[in-house]
This record gives C-alpha cells, sequence and structure tokens, in this order.
C-alpha cells in the first residue's frame, strides 16, 4: 500500500490511536524536497506493510495540524508510537536514514 | 539491480553535472547509469528562480531540473536510487558500494554529488533545524507569511532567496558579514531598492534562541565588537556550500575544503575517475559550469573507454603472438 493521505478528522484515529507505530509526513504541493521523498515513502510503506503505518499530511490542507506540531520547515517527518511523538527528521534525507529510524520504532 | 553487469560509466550524483556527463556518454551508446541519492536536478530543484542559464529568461529551478531528467531518460540512462558508501579498484573494474551493502561494477566513474548548504556552526542552530532555523526559501518560505525573518549570507543564493522570501514576510533583515556583496550586481540592485529588505552589515550571528521555534538572534559586529538582540521568528542561511565528498576518504586529492582536485579536463589522480560539477575544485559554481563540466568529463570518458579498449585488443594481440 501507497502511504496514505491523513485528514484532521482522521488524525486520532489513525495516528494517535494506531495500534501499529505510524510515520507522518509533512508535505506541501509547492515543496521539492518533498517530491523528493515521496517515492521513498511509498516504498517503505510497502516494505513495513503491517509493522508501520506510513502517512502524508498536507500542511496547506490541515493547516492546524502543522501549527499544532510546530512545522515551519517541510519535509518534517515525525514517528509516533503509542500516540506519542519518538523521532523527528527534517529535510530530505536518503531512504536508508528514514528506514533505520524506522527500524528502531520496531 | 543487476550487480553482475558492468557498466561503462558510473556516475555518481544526478545534478546538471552528471545529467550533461551521461548525455554524451549514452549518444556514444556507453551503457551509463546514474545513480542518485535523492531526486536528479540536486541543488537546482529547490532554486527557486534561474536567470542565468542561457535559453531560458527564467525558469524555475525545479522545472529546468525536470528538463534535464526528461532529457537523460528519453536517451535511455538509467537511474538507481540509492545513497553511495564508498568506491574502490582492482586491476580490472570500479566498484561503486552503495549503503545497502551492495554493489555496482564499472569500467568508469563519474563524481558529480555537489555540495550541501554550509552551517553557520553556532549554538542554537541544530537544535532549531526546521524550527525557524531553514537552508531552502522555497520549502519553507509560506510558513513565515507576515512574520519578521533574517537571512544570513551576501552572496547570490542569499540575495536571490531574500527576494523570493520577501512575499511572504513582513520584513526581511539580511545579515551581512562584510560591508559589500558577493552576488551579482542585478540581484544587489533589487534587494537595496527593495523596501521590506533592511541589510545589516559587518555582522555575524553568534547564536540563535528560541523557545519552542527560533525568537532571536544574537549578533556581533565585526567593526566595532558590539553584540545586540535582533528578534526574528525564523532564520534562513546561505553561506555557502560544502562539497559531499566524505565517501571517498583519501581515494582522491581534495583541497582544504574537501573538494575535489582535478585537471582541466576533469582527470582526478585516479585514472578512468572523473569529476564535475559543484563538487570539483573551480572559481565559479553555476549551472552553466557543472553542465560545461560534465560535458568534458562525458567527452574524456568517451577517449579514456576507447583507449582502454585499444590497449585491451593490443594485449590480446600479444598474447596471441606469443601463443604463436
Amino acid at each position: 500500500m501507497s502511504a496514505m493521505q491523513i485528514k484532521t478528522a482522521d488524525f486520532e484515529s489513525e495516528v494517535l490511536k494506531s495500534e501499529i507505530p505510524v510515520i507522518i509526513d509533512f508535505w506541501a504541493e509547492w515543496c521539492m524536497p518533498c517530491k523528493m521523498i515521496a517515492p521513498i515513502l511509498d516504498e517503505l510503506s510497502k516494505e513495513f506493510e503491517g509493522k508501520i503505518k506510513v502517512g502524508k499530511l498536507n500542511v496547506d490542507q490541515e493547516r492546524e495540524l502543522a501549527i499544532k506540531y510546530n512545522i515551519v520547515s517541510i519535509p518534517t517527518i515525525l514517528f509516533f508510537k503509542s500516540g506519542e511523538i519518538v523521532d523527528t527528521l527534517i529535510g530530505a534525507v536518503p531512504k536508508s536514514n528514514i528506514k533505520s529510524k524506522i527500524e528502531d520504532l520496531l | 539491480m543487476d550487480t553482475s553487469k558492468i557498466w561503462d560509466v558510473v556516475v555518481v550524483g544526478g545534478g546538471p553535472a552528471g545529467m550533461t556527463a551521461a548525455i554524451y556518454t549514452q549518444r556514444s551508446l556507453l551503457e551509463t547509469l546514474i545513480v542518485e541519492q535523492l531526486m536528479p536536478g540536486g541543488n537546482v530543484a529547490i532554486t527557486n528562480k534561474v536567470e542565468n542559464y542561457p535559453g531560458f529568461n527564467e525558469i524555475s529551478g525545479g522545472e529546468l531540473s525536470k528538463r534535464m531528467e526528461d532529457q537523460v531518460k528519453n536517451l535511455g540512462v538509467e537511474f538507481l536510487s540509492g545513497q553511495v558508501e564508498s568506491i574502490s579498484q582492482d586491476e580490472d573494474l570500479k566498484y561503486v558500494t552503495l549503503s545497502d551493502g551492495s554493489y555496482l561494477q564499472t569500467k568508469s566513474i563519474i563524481l558529480s554529488t555537489g555540495a550541501g548548504w554550509r552551517n553557520l556552526g553556532v549554538p542554537g542552530e541544530r537544535k532549531f533545524t526546521g524550527r525557524g532555523v531553514s537552508y531552502c526559501g522555497t520549502c519553507d518560505g509560506p510558513f513565515f507569511k507576515d512574520k519578521v525573518i533574517a537571512v544570513v549570507g551576501g552572496g547570490d543564493t542569499a540575495l536571490d532567496e531574500s527576494l523570493y522570501l520577501e512575499r511572504f514576510a513582513s520584513k526581511i533583515f539580511l545579515i551581512h558579514r562584510r560591508d559589500a556583496f558577493r552576488g551579482a550586481k542585478i540581484f544587489q540592485d533589487r534587494v537595496l531598492k527593495n523596501p521590506k529588505i533592511e541589510v545589516v552589515w559587518n555582522s555575524v550571528v553568534t547564536e540563535i534562541q528560541g523557545d519552542q521555534i527560533v525568537n532571536n538572534l544574537r549578533l556581533k559586529n565585526t567593526k566595532t565588537g558590539e553584540e545586540k538582540d535582533l528578534p526574528v521568528e525564523g532564520v534562513f542561511i546561505f553561506i555557502g556550500q560544502e562539497p559531499n565528498t566524505k565517501f571517498l576518504k583519501t581515494f582522491c586529492d581534495l583541497d582544504k575544503y574537501g573538494y575535489i582536485i582535478t585537471d582541466q579536463e576533469m582527470h582526478t589522480r585516479v585514472d578512468g575517475i572523473f569529476a564535475a560539477g559543484d563538487v570539483r575544485k573551480k572559481n565559479l559554481y553555476q549551472i552553466a559550469t557543472a553542465v560545461g563540466d560534465g560535458a568534458i568529463a562525458g567527452y574524456m570518458i568517451i577517449k579514456y573507454l576507447e583507449e582502454l579498449k585499444c590497449k585491451e585488443e593490443e594485449k590480446n594481440e600479444c598474447n596471441a603472438d606469443q601463443n604463436s
């Protein structure tokens, strides 16, 4: 499964109350580095299917969540476990960096 | 990726230099692979506006790099998404080892890994990266709508980015350590005439402070030594580049800043390994010069592989003579 788009309405059920760890990529249409990592996140979503959830959150459409999490730089990836943020990655980084952080979560 | 395949050319880094080299080698029917860790285009892909690349009065960096990528892919150049860990060689071949442990075999290599943005290296910078400290205006500018921000630097990038960020911010302090800019005169004029941009000359940032996000910069005047606070909600840092050559270790000659030393034909110290673009030590770092480097490197590889083939044929003839 490719990374899923998360809306404010599903944030609590899909992210905060998720039984498995969730990584959320904060992104926007106008952000080139976000486009750079988008295919990587889709790949990771498939590779770790069932173990973690990979979500994408559009900062223009879900402004309040972006403000709530102090997002002022994108892409930012937040790593959630049992509703808590346990790790953060800022900026476009190679797949291996994201993967090793995911492995730390499991 | 089939790791038993022997490539003619492996290009490490898919920015303008690497893509141009690949255009030349692929058109000479050399089997060419580009290894790119993020996305073709490199730093150009996140550049706001390009006004000094011939053929375009004005084009976004994203559009320009997409056009280059399409051209390269149409020619049949293959791309591999991966991060290079190291390179090595033996008598026969060269090897490019990737971070997942796999490796590629090739007859020649072009190093075009470019350069990343240089950090200020002051307290608070790392802590607030992504929390008000940014190195990319096109990525983060919209988060600073109607806010007071600072830009640090005095080269083309700092000036261009200030002119881009001006549409979002209510006010920009452009902090420069000297009393004159290095950037293009045309940018200087636009910056100095812009009512939203105030230049803070002869000043360096000594600390970035904040709570959840940035709220203050500590500045020091380089002439008088006087220190002061500058309350801002964001700071964009454009103070030059740092070459991506850590993976090379001692494989090629590097200058003291880490740039690869080549001759004018892009040869490194190692036979069959060439460098092109921002990763190379030179005087002018531009898309136009990267493309020039790439063309030369591509052409020199074509020559190199022809000579290699000749030598092998001579050797075979020689062996045949001995056997007869």
